[in-house]
């Protein structure tokens, strides 16, 4: 019994005496890389963190991941990516679970909640991020190419037997989109008297889906799309013509028979964070980018299958002018 | 009371044919249907709380407290995920990189469960590691465990109060049948509103959905206490706290650890979910995947949730049985055991120490595999949904127009009142007439749930819910039957599909939504399909587990009689399986229920949707929380109207949504009287 524990003694003496070697050939790397980071850090200003909401659809991945790579390559910022809807977002403003959105089509309901005029003031608007969204009615191209007339949505309800489904009752079906975006088709159709039904599909890749496949296979469908999105480069589905936007015409939900407005996608940020100003807050300041851009990144992430780091960083390589022009050098 | 020599699917007949009757004369009108993205006063009013409450956060002291545990919570996952498996800022990776935890994770499986553990959950790790997907995996523990922590410390009081105290038991057991038949997107709200995103966030939510099974077995376990042991040491005079923790928690360990593992395993599935919330782990990956669509990229971290699943489920099982093994036999080999726990220590400190200073041994060097996978099977994918896409249409298309379209016509075109009544007497057909008791309760629960459901304004989309759960419910039971008495006569087939079951409960739901939507389009058959995917394993089993339990002399008696394959299945097996059949369906039933909002994301509109609806725009929250609210209603409306149907007298709470059914059911089976015969 008393060998056997001498030997035990002897394998742990053996072993602890190896740990402490292999301790100090460690090949230093890993501190190397330590010390680089903290010189970095003290560039990115505020406390070094930049807090990054990511909404759901690829495209505002696409913003968020070339300006949370630049803060992280080149201000030597932590970067956290934070995947959340629009609204929980916004209401971690405040607490500084999330320092910037950065692609906003237009929120009015939050804005009155958050900014200074109407609400508690812990968020504000920090201008455009140079794209315009173009939201509306769209079919697939092969649809526009041999039924040309069905691009003015008078002639909607003349086709409207084409669009038939198992899921819209009778009527045609207008594929609706992800619960998160603004929406006013449902009315648009009772006040235009088109006979169509809403189906939603849920999330921005159904969508997408379903207007390749339609484009595909030469199928009806009519549905609620917008640019900037990386499909349009592959399939230039068809933008079909509503009474046009004028100012008002989409103040109350319920009336509204007219196309949806250009929009002006812009850049929201929590006051706090900007407040502590520093190189991230000046970044985030002058990014501004063209559709094609976004489209471009966004269309690596969904389409190539890049993971967004990668994406970005390919795009930020093409790219140094702008890049260089955001870091104001 | 009895329905007299009419048997109730006869009256079931009449009831749906006058419905059908005055549905023909009426449609259409009065049948309170709201467009998608419209609301009424009660949803804003709702919605005006909230943001009253957002507006006030600052001053509430509620909102404060539960702010102050939410940071502790934060910091905690923090310190953690610093440690475990994120960068530590500005070192460039965590304190402990993978190798060290490696090594940790199997020096505590051999110290609790045995080497064999040791080498399967190294191998899991080992798997996570190379297919990149390490700080996920470790980020998923770290929430699980913590979940698990708080669970225990919040639950056993619980279990505790409701093991001795018979009042307590009947007021907390409807407080957890409304925690497991809530669906997660409603509560996530609240939760977000009191506890921020991210890790705490995840942990509440996840705790909400993982507490019950634990405070339900375990109470159920205090309470199986043998009386003797009680009275027997109680006359020898020993203090209420001597005899629960010296008589009744030790006897009734191995039941609580059984309530642990089930708790755990339902954290677990709560990974997904949570990341809909920023919480961090493995449901991130799947739901990027979900958003671009890609079958594969979904596939592979969520297979690597059903690894874990295996790897906690076996562990915790296996260090229970060696705990009990342990106490019982005293000492064993002690020296020989402690011995080489004192070597793998040392071993495990030279793995730390290495992955504190290699880089290769802190984060594994990225290999690309994960992706190579993917692609692989989104190949395997495209495949399928090109060769056999016409024929999923085509069946969806017959389902749809069949079955699907008729029923919801009725059910939901009909006048509001129609239909409302038309359920009640349906309710009753099916579960009322047995005795008074049950009469009065099917009549009070069902005329209380349509009444909630009226008044929360969704009287529509409730009805088109309804109608696609019953489908799928229809669906579900079918295969059940199917499946469970093919496995239940033939034990090699058991073998096989078994594993598959398994897995079909393992794997979050998120996983298989991109292929099903592939196959289906966006769709409510999409949704049903889904819900049947989840909900069939359950009621399979439910139902081969029943038709094995008839004895075999009853089978020789029939076949000695000369009966036929058939004749002996129609005839004995599934009568006298019936109450399995019941809770086979209800239990399927539930299941198929909690994948309704799921169902929304997929097109299948109607509550789901509007609870996703409210979960997503800042306006419409009070729509979402009515859309929750009347899911809420519907479950416990259809829960109420089966357990009238499966038992006379007793109220017995079926237990739902636990990953492990068929050992739910041999507890709960033993309270569950007859099927009161008809007729």
């Amino acid at each position: 019994m008393k060998n056997r524990w001498n030997r035990g003694v002897r394998v742990l003496g053996v072993s602890a005496c190896l740990a402490l070697v292999l301790a100090a050939c460690g090949d230093g790397s890993i501190d190397k890389a330590t010390d680089e980071n903290k010189e970095a850090q003290a560039e990115c200003g505020g406390d070094g963190e930049l807090n990054l909401a990511v909404n759901p659809w690829v495209g505002m991945a696409a913003d968020a991941y070339v300006v949370g790579t630049l803060a992280d390559q080149e201000l030597g910022c932590k970067v956290n990516y934070k995947e959340l809807k629009e609204d929980v977002a916004w209401q971690e403003f405040k607490g500084g679970g999330v320092d910037v959105v950065i692609e906003d089509w237009g929120h009015p309901a939050l804005e009155d909640q958050y900014f200074a005029e109407k609400g508690d003031g812990s968020a504000e608007d920090f201008g455009p991020t140079g794209n315009i969204g173009i939201i509306g009615w769209y079919v697939p191209p092969w649809l526009a190419e041999e039924h040309p007339d069905i691009l003015e949505y008078e002639n909607l309800n003349k086709y409207a037997d084409k669009f038939k489904t198992s899921e819209s009752g009778g009527k045609g079906q207008f594929l609706g989109a992800d619960p998160s975006y603004k929406q006013f088709d449902e009315a648009i159709i009772a006040n235009l008297d088109l006979d169509f039904k809403v189906v939603f599909s849920g999330g921005e890749a159904a969508s997408i889906s379903a207007f390749k496949k339609a484009e595909k296979n030469k199928e009806w469908m009519i549905g609620y799309f917008y640019d900037p999105q990386w499909l349009l480069a592959e399939i230039p589905v068809k933008k079909v013509a509503l009474p046009e936007y004028t100012d008002g015409c989409q103040d109350d939900p319920a009336k509204v028979a007219c196309d949806y407005p250009e929009t002006e996608l812009k850049k929201i940020v929590s006051t706090s964070w900007s407040g502590d100003g520093g190189a991230m807050v000046d970044l985030v300041k002058s990014f501004s980018w063209t559709n094609e851009d976004q489209n471009l990144v966004a269309k690596y992430i969904a389409d190539d299958k890049m993971t967004p780091e990668d994406a970005a960083k390919k795009w930020i390589a093409d790219n140094p002018d702008k890049v260089d022009a955001w870091l104001g050098r | 009371m009895s329905l007299g020599r009419i048997p109730r699917w006869a009256w079931a007949l009449v009831v749906v044919g006058l419905w059908v009757v005055v549905w023909a004369l009426t449609k259409g009108t009065d049948t309170l249907a709201l467009p998608g993205r419209e609301h009424t006063d009660l949803h804003n009013e709702l919605t005006g709380w909230r943001n009253d409450l957002i507006a006030g956060r600052d001053d509430n002291a509620l909102m404060q407290f539960t702010g102050q545990i939410a940071d502790a919570a934060l910091k905690s996952v923090d310190w953690l995920q610093r440690m475990l498996s994120r960068p530590n800022y500005p070192r460039p990776v965590p304190e402990i990189g993978w190798l060290g935890l490696l090594g940790i994770i199997m020096w505590i499986s051999h110290a609790v469960a045995g080497w064999k553990y040791a080498v399967l959950n190294g191998a899991i790790m080992f798997i996570a590691a190379v297919m990149g997907l390490w700080a996920d995996t470790v980020d998923t523990l770290i929430v699980t465990l913590l979940a698990v922590i708080c669970a225990v410390i919040i639950g056993m009081p619980i279990a505790v109060l409701i093991g001795t105290s018979d009042w307590a038991n009947r007021i907390i057991g409807i407080v957890l049948d409304l925690m497991q038949t809530m669906p997660t997107f409603v509560y996530l709200i609240p939760v977000v509103l009191f506890f921020g995103t991210g890790a705490p966030a995840a942990i509440v939510a996840t705790l909400i959905y993982a507490l019950p099974p634990l405070i339900r077995v375990a109470g159920f376990g205090i309470r199986q206490v043998s009386p003797t042991a009680i009275e027997a040491t109680d006359s020898m005079g020993q203090r209420a706290w001597q005899r629960l923790f010296k008589v009744q928690l030790p006897m009734a360990r191995r039941t609580i650890i059984v309530g642990l593992n089930q708790t755990t395993l339902a954290a677990l599935a709560m990974a997904v979910i949570a990341s809909y919330v920023n919480g961090p782990g493995l449901g991130r990956p799947v739901v990027d995947a979900l958003e671009i669509a890609d079958v594969g990229r979904g596939l592979v971290p969520g297979a690597m949730l059903v690894l874990l699943a295996i790897m906690l489920d076996r562990t915790t099982t296996a260090a229970s049985e060696r705990s009990e093994l342990l106490a019982r036999s005293g000492g064993g080999n002690r020296r020989h055991r402690w011995g080489s726990l004192a070597v793998g220590l040392v071993a495990v400190g030279v793995m730390i120490q290495m992955s504190r200073v290699y880089s290769w041994a802190a984060t594994y060097p990225s290999t690309g595999w994960s992706s190579d996978l993917a692609d692989g099977i989104n190949k395997v994918a495209s495949w399928v949904f090109s060769t056999f896409g016409d024929l999923t249409g085509a069946f969806k298309d017959l389902v749809t127009y069949g079955l699907l379209n008729p029923m919801q016509s009725v059910l939901a075109e009909s006048p509001w009142f129609v239909s409302g009544a038309a359920i009640l007497l349906l309710a009753l057909v099916v579960g009322g007439f047995r005795t008074t008791a049950t009469t009065a309760t099917v009549t009070a629960w069902t005329v209380l749930c349509l009444t909630g459901i009226w008044y929360l304004d969704l009287w529509h989309d409730a009805m088109i819910s309804l109608n696609m759960v019953l489908v799928a419910t229809l669906l579900t039971m079918i295969l059940a039957v199917i499946f469970g008495v093919w496995m239940a006569r033939r034990p090699r087939v058991d073998l096989m599909i078994r594993p598959l079951l398994d897995m079909g409960q393992t794997i979050p739901p998120f996983v298989y939504l991109v292929p099903v939507f592939y196959l289906f389009d966006q769709t409510r058959f999409t949704a049903i399909f889904a819900a049947i995917v989840y909900a069939a394993p359950v009621a399979i089993k439910l139902v081969a587990d029943g038709v094995r339990g008839v004895p075999e002399t009853t089978l020789e008696a029939g076949r000695s009689a000369g009966s036929t394959a058939w004749q002996e299945i129609t005839k004995v097996q599934l009568p006298m399986a019936s109450r399995s059949l019941v809770l086979a369906a209800n239990q399927g039933l539930l299941y198929v229920l909690s994948m309704v909002v799921i169902g929304g994301m997929v097109g299948a509109g109607a509550l789901g949707y509007d609870v996703v609806l409210g979960f997503s725009r800042f306006e419409e929250w009070g729509k979402g929380l009515a859309g929750g609210l009347s899911i809420v209603l519907l479950g416990i409306m259809l829960d109420r109207i089966f357990r009238a149907a499966a038992v006379t007298g007793s109220s017995t709470p079926v237990r739902r949504r636990t990953r492990r059914p068929a050992r739910a059911e041999e507890e709960s089976n033993d309270r569950v009287e007859p099927l009161a015969v008809t007729g």
